[in-house]
C-alpha cells in the first residue's frame, strides 16, 4: 500500500540539483541558529525548524517568516556539522510556501521575489525601479523617505536606470523558459 | 595578452557602473582582455531560486552556454552572479538529467551546454590569474598609509565547504594579499566574512540594518579608511544605507565604500575618472587625499 512521505521527505524532495544530508539527520545542535545574522528576528530559529519539520509541523512551519528572513549567506551550510545544506532548504521552503500560497501576512519577500521573476521573463534583464512597489510603502515614512533620498542621490550620480533594458533574442529567451515550464506558456 | 568573456550583470549596467569601468581599466593595463558576452541575461538573482531551481539554473546555463561558443572562460564582477553561475556550471556536470532537461530548453536559443567553459571571479583573476606579484611589478602609485578593510561578503567563498582555486573558505587571506600587493595596510577585521544583508535590505530592513551596522562597526573599531568590497549588493547595502544605520542606532558611521577595482585602478595609475571616483555616496576624498599628500615622492615603477 502507498504510504504519504513524511513532511521531512517532502522538502528534502524541494532539493532538485543542491546536495544535502537529508534533514532526518539534524542532531539538534543549534550550530546553523548560532551562526546565522538573521535569525535574532526570526520567529523560529533555524534550529527550531528543523525540529518543527522532524515532528512534521508543516502548519507551523508555513506559517513561519525564518525563511523569508533568510539572507541565503551559507553560513549554517557550511558549518553544518551534519552536513545538511541549510540555506538551501530554506531556499526550498520559500518554493514550497509559494506553491501553496501560503506565507504569513504583511511578508514583502514573496511579493518581491515574483515580481522580479516576472520582469526578467519580460526583458531578460533585471529593473530596480519596477521592484520598487513591493516595499516602498512598507517601511514606514522615516523608510520612504530613506528610499526617496537613496533614489534622488542614486538618480544625480547618474547610478538609477530609467529604462528596462531587453535582450536582444527576448523572444528565443522566452521559449527556454516556457520549456522548463511548459505550461506556463506556449513553446 | 590573455582574454576572457565577461559577464557585467544587470547591476554593473547603471548602479554599479563605477565597478564595470574600473574592472576593465584594470584589465587593460595588466594585459588581460574581458570580451563582453553578447546577449547575456539576468542570472536570476536570488529571487528564481524563490520560484523554480531549475529554471533558476537554466537562466545561468544559458549565459555559460553563450560563453562556452567563445571558447573563453567567464569572467563574472558581482558575487551574487558568480555563485549562481559557478554552481550551475558545477551541477550540470554532475547531473547529466539535469543537463539534459536544460539543454532541451536551451535549443530553443540555438545553444547547448556542454560544460568547458570555467567561471571565474574577478578578485580570482586579479589574485591568481593575473597574480599579486604582477600587480605589484605595475603599481605606480603605491597607497601608502591607507588603512582598506577588505570586505569578501558571502558568495565568493560559500557555500562550498572545502578551499577552492579562490583560496581557503573559513580563513581566506587573498583579499588582504591584493591591499598588500597595492602598497596599503590591510585591516583584519572580525565581520569580513559576515553577510552584508543582502535584499533583506527590502524585505526586512530592521534585520539588515543590524548587520550592516556590526559590520561596519567592526570595521571602524579597526580604523578602517576605506572599505572595498567585490559586489555590487553589498556596496549598495553598505553606503547608501549608512545613514539610516545612523539614525536608527545613534552612531555616527562615514566608511567610504569602494569596488577593490577602483584602489587597484589607483595604484595602478589610471585616472581617478576612468575608475568612477566620485559616484560613491560616502566620499572617499578625504582618505584619498592622505595619499596623494605622499604622492611627491617619486616612485620607482
Amino acid at each position: 500500500m502507498a504510504t504519504k512521505p513524511t513532511f521531512s521527505v517532502e522538502v528534502s524532495n524541494l532539493l532538485q540539483s543542491v546536495a544535502s544530508k537529508p534533514l532526518s539527520v539534524c542532531m539538534q545542535c543549534g550550530t546553523c541558529s548560532s551562526s546565522c545574522p538573521a535569525a535574532p528576528h526570526m520567529d523560529h530559529s533555524p534550529r527550531e525548524i528543523l525540529a518543527l519539520i522532524a515532528a512534521g509541523q508543516r502548519d507551523q512551519v508555513l506559517a513561519s517568516n525564518a525563511f523569508w528572513y533568510c539572507a541565503s549567506c551559507y553560513q549554517c551550510t557550511l558549518l553544518c556539522p551534519r552536513g545538511i545544506n541549510i540555506a538551501e532548504m530554506m531556499y526550498a521552503l520559500k518554493r514550497f510556501s509559494l506553491w501553496k500560497r501560503s506565507y504569513p501576512k504583511g511578508l514583502i519577500g514573496p511579493d518581491f521575489s515574483s515580481r522580479f521573476v516576472k520582469i526578467v521573463m519580460k526583458t531578460g534583464r533585471s529593473f530596480e525601479p519596477g521592484l520598487a512597489p513591493a516595499f516602498i510603502f512598507k517601511h514606514g515614512v522615516r523608510g520612504l523617505m530613506n528610499d526617496a533620498f537613496i533614489a534622488l542621490r542614486l538618480l544625480l550620480k547618474g547610478r538609477l536606470s530609467l529604462v528596462p533594458q531587453r535582450i536582444q533574442r527576448i523572444g528565443n529567451f522566452r521559449n527556454v523558459v516556457g520549456r522548463i515550464l511548459p505550461l506556463a506558456r506556449a513553446a | 595578452m590573455k582574454t576572457y568573456s565577461y559577464y557585467p550583470g544587470c547591476s554593473l549596467e547603471k548602479m554599479a557602473a563605477s565597478y564595470h569601468i574600473s574592472t576593465l581599466a584594470c584589465a587593460q593595463v595588466m594585459g588581460v582582455e574581458l570580451k563582453e558576452l553578447e546577449d547575456w541575461n539576468c542570472c536570476g538573482a536570488t529571487a528564481y531560486f524563490h520560484i523554480d531551481e531549475i529554471l533558476a539554473n537554466t537562466l545561468s546555463a544559458r549565459n555559460l552556454a553563450i560563453a562556452e561558443r567563445t571558447g573563453l572562460d567567464l569572467v563574472v564582477p558581482c558575487s551574487g552572479c558568480y555563485k549562481n553561475m559557478y554552481f550551475a556550471r558545477e551541477h550540470l556536470v554532475n547531473d547529466p538529467d539535469l543537463a539534459e532537461h536544460i539543454n532541451y530548453a536551451l535549443e530553443a536559443d540555438h545553444l547547448e551546454f556542454r560544460g568547458t567553459t570555467d567561471v571565474l571571479h574577478v578578485l580570482d583573476l586579479f589574485v591568481n590569474e593575473v597574480g599579486v606579484e604582477e600587480i605589484k611589478k605595475k603599481v605606480k602609485r603605491p597607497l601608502k598609509g591607507l588603512r582598506v578593510a577588505p570586505y569578501y561578503g558571502c558568495q565568493i567563498l560559500r557555500p562550498r565547504k572545502e578551499a577552492a582555486t579562490i583560496g581557503d573558505v573559513e580563513g581566506p587571506r587573498f583579499f588582504e594579499d591584493l591591499v598588500a600587493a597595492i602598497g596599503a595596510t590591510p585591516v583584519n577585521f572580525p565581520r569580513k566574512l559576515s553577510c552584508c544583508g543582502a535584499s533583506l535590505i527590502i524585505t526586512n530592513r530592521k534585520a539588515a540594518l543590524a548587520m550592516i551596522h556590526d559590520l561596519l562597526q567592526s570595521a571602524v573599531d579597526q580604523k578602517t579608511d576605506i572599505l572595498v568590497t567585490a559586489c555590487p549588493l553589498c556596496q549598495v547595502n553598505l553606503e547608501c544605507y549608512q545613514q539610516q544605520v545612523n539614525q536608527e542606532y545613534g552612531t555616527r558611521l562615514s566608511v567610504p565604500i569602494l569596488f577593490f577595482t577602483q584602489l587597484l585602478g589607483l595604484a595602478l595609475g589610471i585616472p581617478e575618472k576612468e575608475l568612477g571616483i566620485g559616484s560613491e555616496f560616502v566620499s572617499a576624498r578625504r582618505a584619498l587625499d592622505k595619499v596623494s599628500e605622499q604622492e611627491l615622492v617619486p616612485v620607482s615603477s
